[in-house]
């Protein structure tokens, strides 16, 4: 586009290597190599874990277990998603667990107080998360105090507000089919191979139609051995999940019958797959990595720093809400603790330990969902194993302090290898 | 012939010290200005008043004989001022093409368009001289000194630009690569752009400008061709802000 592309000079870009799996996988281990470790710990932990609890109680891997686990973790699992968008930042948000327990009073309160329609309440909650998620921003982007002391206040004064939504301590019980079911129900099993055979299509169509039109315009392009490996493996493991999800997990029966993928799981992966389509795909996706990469450049790029970071905050609160929504959903009540006690730190934790680096300008929402299995697998089974809650808390908090530490040691690693 | 590029009476304070006092400058459409000036004379600052980073105090901007107003990089850039700065200003994060396009993302609908931002990098990367890279996608943390230099220049002149101001481009270079920035910064001005070049070294400040203009702690000591000083008389004006009847009248 501009004249100087015409003049003479060598070539920079040499001819980029061709591309298979053999190169990716090299490649990949470059990265390890280098201090990019990605979701590699996470999966890793993930599978050692799995296996260690399947092996010393068989009941683990049981169906109804399995279940469990998702319906267990998924509050935590997107209140941390929201968390990635403001760890990507290099900030933090401490009150993310409490602003999560407000949207989930919000909603009890206007449901069963009110008697408000279940889609209006939910709205509101998720409307308190947008406004909390404003003020915090503001606070940090156009006032200058740290996120740190800003959530911390926050952290604070969400406890006192839970307390007032909830009247000093009641407990205000949720009676909506709509909103318990989110957490309680099932899909059908058809619905949930359904979903299956959709999700593995649309994947496998997306990933060749990007190699196509890559290839198309003479750019490197994944090959199709290596799409076939990665729908191979999305397939594989999602079957055996949905697989899984669908045995019948009813005591008995012939009574009531109990099976199918819970309703979270696609709530989920529709957060997943919206919030991974938001970072990678668009241009203010592309801004919060910026700001949080080398936040004078992203300024002098003309983008607008404050209002990348307010819209951050934005995100996490309401995702908290959402995370608060789906609390309230599993335990069909709200009270001062919902959102409470190590909520925050759970998803804090899931955030880093999938990967989401602290410091700011790597992660992926991907990442919370990985980091949220691996504390849920470890929650879960440590319960099963009979060990109670300070053996559970001394587990996670070294869990989350191991995944800390691999960033920070990748960071130092990156350096070393000049790759920072 | 009338500048492009035209600053008259700039005044910048950083609260109370005033860095910039009364400045003017002209940079011409074909040619090369260098800027030169002692450590802290105020070249980046001035810089980065005409980019937009920091507002001005006083003066004005003229551009193409129209006075503007530069609110911010945005405008800058709209005008066809680009600017690569002394600190470089990339997203270690991110990789090649994703640093070029920065700020000015191409998209189709709401879906960032990679792929054609991909070619357009490459385009302009495979016109600059300079040393290879594995892949344009690679993170720019991957990058050597001279490397990143390169896809620093290489943002400035993605745009359709008019001028493009580089402080001290060659600071970080080896002896081959600041020929080759050097060479650069004379074929853009070839091509018809007003290049700015901010350097130390008076070999190629003579080497390839057709003006230089001096600062002198905060004061445009003179704007001269190159053509008529010598070596000498520039440092002069560079650490004593006169040389002869050049410079800061007494
Ligand atoms: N953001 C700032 N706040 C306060 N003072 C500043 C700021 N930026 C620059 N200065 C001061 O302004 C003066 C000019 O700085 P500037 O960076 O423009 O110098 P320079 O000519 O580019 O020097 P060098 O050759 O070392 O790059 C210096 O005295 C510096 O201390
Ligand atoms: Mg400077």
């Amino acid at each position: 586009m501009n004249k100087v592309k015409e003049l003479p000079g060598e070539a920079i870009v040499t001819a980029t290597q061709s591309p298979s799996i053999a190169n990716s996988v090299h490649a990949y281990i470059e990265r390890v190599r280098g201090g990019d470790m990605g979701a590699l710990p996470a999966v890793l932990g993930l599978v050692v874990l799995c296996a260690v609890f399947a092996i010393a109680r068989p009941a683990f891997m049981t169906s109804i277990n399995v279940a469990n686990l998702f319906t267990q973790g998924a509050a935590v699992t997107v209140i941390a998603m929201g968390l990635v968008f403001v760890l990507l930042l290099g900030e933090i948000d401490l009150s993310a667990g409490f602003a999560s327990g407000v949207c989930a009073a919000v909603l009890a309160v206007t449901l069963t107080n009110m008697g408000l329609p279940w889609y209006v309440c939910v709205v509101a909650a998720i409307l308190t998360g947008v406004v909390i998620g404003t003020v915090l921003g503001t606070l940090v982007a156009k006032v200058g105090i740290p996120s740190f002391v800003v959530t911390l206040a926050a952290f604070l004064a969400f406890q006192g507000l839970v307390l007032v939504l909830v009247r000093e301590g009641t407990n205000i019980s949720i009676r909506d089919d709509v909103v318990n079911a989110v957490a309680n129900k099932n899909l059908p099993v058809w619905l949930g191979w359904a979903l299956y055979a959709a999700c593995v299509a649309i994947y496998a169509g997306l990933q060749l139609f990007r190699a196509r039109k890559r290839s198309a315009r003479g750019l490197v392009a994944d090959p199709l051995s290596l799409i076939a490996a990665r729908v191979g493996a999305l397939a594989v493991v999602a079957g055996l999940l949905v697989y899984v999800l669908n045995l019948e997990r009813s005591r008995n029966p012939a009574l009531s019958s109990l099976m199918g993928v819970p309703i979270v799981v696609p709530v989920i992966l529709v957060l997943l797959v919206i919030w991974t389509f938001v970072l990678r795909r668009t241009a203010f996706g592309r801004h919060i990595y910026a700001v949080g990469g080398n936040t004078e450049a992203a300024r002098r790029a003309g983008i607008g720093v404050d209002r990348i970071r307010i819209a951050a905050f934005v995100i996490c609160s309401s995702m908290a809400a959402v995370g608060g929504i789906i609390a309230a959903s599993r335990a069909s009540s709200v009270d001062p603790n919902t959102g409470g006690s190590s909520v925050l730190l759970y998803a804090v934790g899931a955030a880093v330990i999938g990967g989401t680096s602290l410091f700011g300008g790597k992660g992926r929402v991907l990442d919370a969902v990985l980091g949220g299995a691996v504390v849920a697998v470890i929650e879960n089974g440590m319960g099963l194993m009979g060990y109670g809650a300070s053996v559970k808390y001394l587990v996670t908090g070294f869990v989350l302090l191991l995944a800390a530490g691999v960033d920070a040691l990748a960071r130092k690693r990156a350096a070393a290898a000049g790759l920072r | 012939m009338t500048p492009l590029l035209e600053v008259r009476g700039i005044d910048k304070s950083f609260g109370p010290v005033q860095v910039l006092h009364d400045v003017a400058f002209s940079a011409y459409a074909g040619e090369v200005t260098a800027l030169v000036g002692d450590n802290g004379a105020g070249k980046s600052t001035l810089v980065k008043c005409i980019g937009g980073i920091y507002p001005i105090d006083g003066g004005d901007i003229v551009f193409d004989g129209k006075p503007v107003i530069v609110h911010g990089p945005r405008d800058a850039g709209e005008l066809g001022i680009e600017i690569v700065y002394q600190d470089l200003a990339l997203c270690d994060n991110l990789d090649i093409v994703q640093n070029m396009f920065l700020g000015r993302e191409r998209r189709s609908g709401l879906v960032l368009d990679e792929d054609s931002m991909e070619e357009l990098a490459a385009q302009t990367l495979d016109g600059l001289s300079v040393r290879t890279v594995k892949s344009i996608r690679q993170q720019v943390s991957s990058l050597s000194g001279g490397q990143r230099q390169t896809v620093a220049i290489a943002k400035a002149v993605l745009w359709n630009s008019k001028v493009v101001i580089l402080d001290e481009p060659t600071a970080a270079l080896g002896v081959a690569q600041t020929a080759q920035v050097l060479e650069l910064v004379r074929r853009l001005a070839d091509t018809g752009l007003a290049v700015v070049l901010i350097s130390h070294n008076m070999n190629d400040v003579f080497a390839v400008s057709d003006r230089i203009a001096a600062l002198y702690l905060g004061r445009m000591a003179a704007q001269v061709k190159t053509a008529d000083v010598t070596h000498a008389q520039v440092v002069e004006l560079i650490t004593s802000g006169r040389s002869g009847d050049l410079g800061i009248a007494q």
